[in-house]
């Protein structure tokens, strides 16, 4: 009865988060379009809706009802498989992501390995695609994003350690606990260099620009899914934007004190301790999506090399450093 | 290559001919050895419209119209250079105001088609934004090409002779108005690119081509000052206005992409700065020529003063002084955005040109890509089709 | 250095090449026969006083039923140095249509060329990659020689690579089903 219980809860659980990420998602792009229509002296979608509210509907039934086309020379089962194992690997990060006290849906020990992890597999579903879509636009794609995420996931993961190191614990909640006992109230502070390193990481990871290479539209059309449409592309397009929020999450949580305020923050405003953790959380979240979009209005698109240059030579390094000098530091005191 | 039984070859990829980046239909054919470029073979002709062949058949005055599809972004300076080419053979002498106008005009398209390569190059490096500011700014330059001419690309706005018809005060004060404030607008699109990390990775030591080269190759225009060479048509061999405004031709340095961009970038300024003057010191009078080509009478001959031809024949044959009498050739070259755009004309005393060549700037250019291309990565082929800023109308003709 | 004293400079060194030069409106044009075209432009690029530099352009002119030989290859020249242009014409007739390539000279010259060959069917002796640039690879004919129309003589029927190129690609997609 206990494990019919517990799988109740958790399906339905399962059901209510995935629900709450797609219209998630689906505001996203809206609010992508709106927020870079601006920057770009543009006023972004209008037309449906007041301001274009529900465009994001109308794309999502525009992609559901186009014609699947698979070409005649692809590799059929693989072709068809690669976008299911990257909105798999995006969806999968969320199950340990605590967005509120206890509010997450498996609190295990491992959280920090298992997103890190889960997010590698993420890498399959685009090699997939670039190599069994047969267009050398796709498979040059396909092989510029699997080197540039294995050589990026390695400066994800060392950026982290130090947090790790600070919060003695691979738990996310645990984390988000240990930080409250500073008075700042985040790992920011202490581990900056690990946090400028994870945020470059995160933007190479999801393939945004200025590191968005195996998808660069003016070089290689459209990378690694320039043979997807319908909805295999939106399939993609969702773990885009679902791996953008599950890096926003991490960040949040492993450097800004996740759902808690900072005690200095509650102390002198007592107001803000009414205010709801997961309130606290999506804002946390939100600025950091915003700054995926900002970035994409301001920078130009770097060159492979220069951007596998940049991986090994320059945020290893740092993040190695970063370890050893929170390594020292944490001996000591 | 043979290693256990694998064969390992090179991949060739078609760039183009419909691609984002080749502004166009050009299309590179790549061989690639992982992502650096072992070979690059351009292929063009897809927009090939015969116009050179076309023009034989036709009047001068019907042949005006065809000189707008030649470079679509810059129609204005291409229905210059055509008109200069028959004046010359004419021997027409073109009023100031008109030869002001002309400039003024010329010097707009000129904006207007910088405007054009600085939105695409930095689209093409990934810079989104800069598109879009670009694309405003150009939006005004052609209202008031409307206002004038009464359309936005294809003017067939000067005439043989002249221009077609006058500018008023409201155009004037829109375009001084305009030209105002275009310096702060260039600052703005700077500050986006100009120091950007980014950027300068991206553009810095890439597609280097020395002077010599540049010579070589026969590049003109910003492409060949980004190599340090000055050569300008403007200031070599003035035509319309050029001589009475006071201007500077930006000259580079390093031949790299970068500095061919700050050429570009310098001559926004030097446009304002002719066009300004161009509105002050706008003289009063006549805008045709009397003895202007006449468009109601596209039949009747061209009239070529043959005492100006001089020549001596050191053979034995009767037949040749007719010949050098019958076919009179002139070439005239004018500054278009691209470089050097020439219309070498031969005049058979009908009203059709017996030949027209158009020596467009695009055709050399895009020749030397694979110049600048081989042995860097395909992030770089993109750079440097923006950096030699070719338009395929006028490379295929 | 004035046109005039360019010619006779010219004439100076290759006396029997020269056949005749004209001049109008500032514009010097001399005539040459096609047999040391190269070896002219070396020396108007070589020579000190002189250095035209750059090619500007090079094409051609047919005369057909004005003058024999039929064709004249034109080469504009310019130096940035000295800031002077002339015009070098060779006479080359229709049969034996060659005449010698000026791509090691010029680097530019080798797509001029190319064009001119694809436009008049001029072959040039030494040109490296001598093919059609901007008319299809198994285009026929030679468009700008003033024999060939300007309206086309086909009527409604399609071009021939189109036609393959329809029952390939319909074999194609018979195969595939």
């Amino acid at each position: 009865m206990d494990t019919l219980y517990i799988i109740a809860i958790t399906i339905i659980k399962t059901a209510v988060y995935f629900g709450i990420l797609m219209l998630h998602v689906a505001y996203a792009t809206y609010a992508e379009r709106k927020i870079i229509g601006h920057i770009q002296l543009r006023l972004g979608p209008m037309v449906v809706g007041p301001h274009g509210i529900l465009q994001p509907i109308a794309d999502v039934v525009k992609l559901l009802f186009k014609e699947d086309i698979v070409p005649a020379k692809v590799d059929k089962t693989i072709f068809k498989i690669a976008p299911i194992i990257s909105l798999t690997a995006a969806l999968s990060t969320f199950a340990v992501i605590p967005v509120n006290k206890n509010w997450v849906i498996a609190d295990i020990n491992v959280g920090l390995l298992y997103v890190i992890g889960i997010a590698g597999i993420g890498t399959y579903g685009i090699i997939f695609s670039g190599w069994a879509s047969n267009s050398k636009y796709a498979f040059l794609g396909g092989l510029r994003s699997a080197a540039q995420m294995v050589s990026y996931e390695v400066a994800l993961g060392l950026s982290l350690v130090g947090v790790i190191l600070m919060a003695e614990s691979f738990n996310l909640t645990e984390i988000v606990n240990k930080q409250t006992e500073y008075w700042y109230g985040m790992f920011l502070f202490p581990q900056i260099i690990a946090y400028f390193v994870f945020v470059v990481a995160m933007l190479a990871e999801t393939n945004r620009l200025p590191f968005d290479l195996p998808e660069a539209e003016t070089e290689l059309v459209a990378g690694y899914f320039v043979e997807y449409s319908g909805i295999r592309f939106s399939l993609f397009y969702l773990a885009e934007y679902l791996a953008m929020f599950s890096m926003s999450a991490l960040a949040t949580i492993c450097f800004w004190g996740g759902w808690t305020a900072p005690p200095i923050l509650i102390k002198a405003f007592p107001i803000l301790e009414f205010v709801p953790g997961f309130v606290w959380f999506l804002i946390k979240v939100y600025f950091h999506i915003f700054l995926f979009f900002w970035l994409r209005g301001t920078l130009p698109r770097y060159r492979y090399d220069q951007l596998m240059a940049i991986g090994w030579k320059v945020l290893i390094p740092l993040a190695l450093v970063n370890i050893v000098v929170t390594s020292i530091v944490k001996y000591y005191y | 290559m043979q290693n256990k039984g694998i064969t390992i070859k090179e991949l060739t990829v078609n760039m183009g001919p419909q691609h984002p980046a080749t502004h166009g239909v050009l299309r590179l054919v790549l061989e690639l050895e992982g992502e650096i470029i072992k070979k690059c073979i351009p292929h063009i002709g897809y927009l090939h419209r015969g116009i050179e062949k076309l023009s034989e058949d036709l009047t001068y005055v019907q042949s005006l119209p065809l000189t707008d599809r030649v470079d679509y972004l810059s129609s204005m300076v291409n229905n210059e250079g055509f008109c200069v080419a028959i004046e010359k053979l004419m021997g027409i002498e073109v009023p100031e105001r008109a030869k002001f106008i002309r400039t003024m005009m010329a010097e707009m398209a000129r904006i207007c088609s910088h405007l054009v390569w600085i939105a695409t190059h930095a689209l093409d490096i990934g810079a989104m934004t800069v598109f879009l500011y670009a694309m405003r700014d150009r939006e005004e330059l052609l209202e008031m090409f409307e206002m004038v001419t009464g359309a936005r690309l294809t003017v067939s706005y000067p005439r043989v002779g002249g221009v077609r018809c006058d500018v008023n005060n409201r155009f004037l004060d829109k375009l001084y108005n305009f030209i105002e404030k275009f310096p702060k607008k260039v600052e703005e699109y700077e500050t986006l690119i100009d120091r950007n990390r980014v950027w300068l990775k991206r553009t810095k030591g890439v597609g280097v081509i020395t002077a010599q080269e540049a010579i070589n190759w026969g590049l003109t225009g910003p492409t060949l000052r980004g190599s340090g060479v000055y050569y300008d048509v403007r200031k070599f061999f003035p035509y319309d206005a050029y001589d009475k405004v006071d201007f500077e031709v930006p000259v580079g340095k390093n031949g790299d992409v970068y500095d061919r961009y700050r050429c570009r970038m310098l001559e926004f300024r030097q446009s304002a700065r002719i066009i300004k003057q161009c509105i002050e010191k706008l003289p009063e009078g006549p805008i045709l020529a009397d003895n202007a080509l006449r468009i109601r009478m596209p039949e009747s001959p061209l009239k070529i003063d043959k005492k100006d031809i001089i020549f001596e024949i050191y053979i034995e044959d009767k037949q040749i002084q007719e010949f050098i009498q019958k076919f009179t050739e002139v070439y005239a070259s004018v500054e278009a955005p691209r470089g050097e755009l020439g219309f070498y004309i031969i005049c058979d005393d009908s009203s059709k040109p017996y030949r027209m060549r158009v020596r467009a700037p695009s055709f050399v250019h895009a020749g030397v890509l694979p110049k600048l291309c081989e042995g860097s990565l395909v992030a770089d082929v993109i750079a440097n089709i923006g950096s030699i800023d070719i338009v395929l109308g006028e490379c295929d003709r | 250095m004035n046109p005039a004293e360019i010619v006779k400079k010219i004439r100076e060194r290759f006396p029997k090449e020269v056949l005749w030069f004209v001049c109008f409106r500032d514009e010097c044009s001399i005539v040459v026969t096609k047999e040391k075209i190269k070896e002219i432009l070396r020396y108007l690029k070589n020579t000190p006083g002189l250095e035209f530099d750059y090619l500007v352009d090079l094409t051609a002119v047919d005369y057909l039923g004005f003058r024999e030989p039929r064709f004249d290859v034109v080469y504009h020249l310019m130096s940035i140095k000295h800031r002077h242009r002339i015009r070098v014409k060779a006479q080359v007739p229709e049969h034996g249509c060659c005449i010698d390539s000026v791509t090691d000279l010029w680097a530019t010259a080798n797509w001029f060329e190319r064009e001119c060959f694809d436009m008049f069917g001029i072959h040039f002796k030494g040109h490296p990659d001598l093919r059609r640039i901007l008319m299809p690879e198994d285009w026929k004919g030679f468009p700008l020689r003033k024999d060939y129309p300007v309206k086309s003589d086909l009527g409604d029927k399609e071009w021939e690579t189109y036609k393959e190129l329809k029952e390939s690609a319909k074999a194609w997609k018979e195969n595939a089903e």
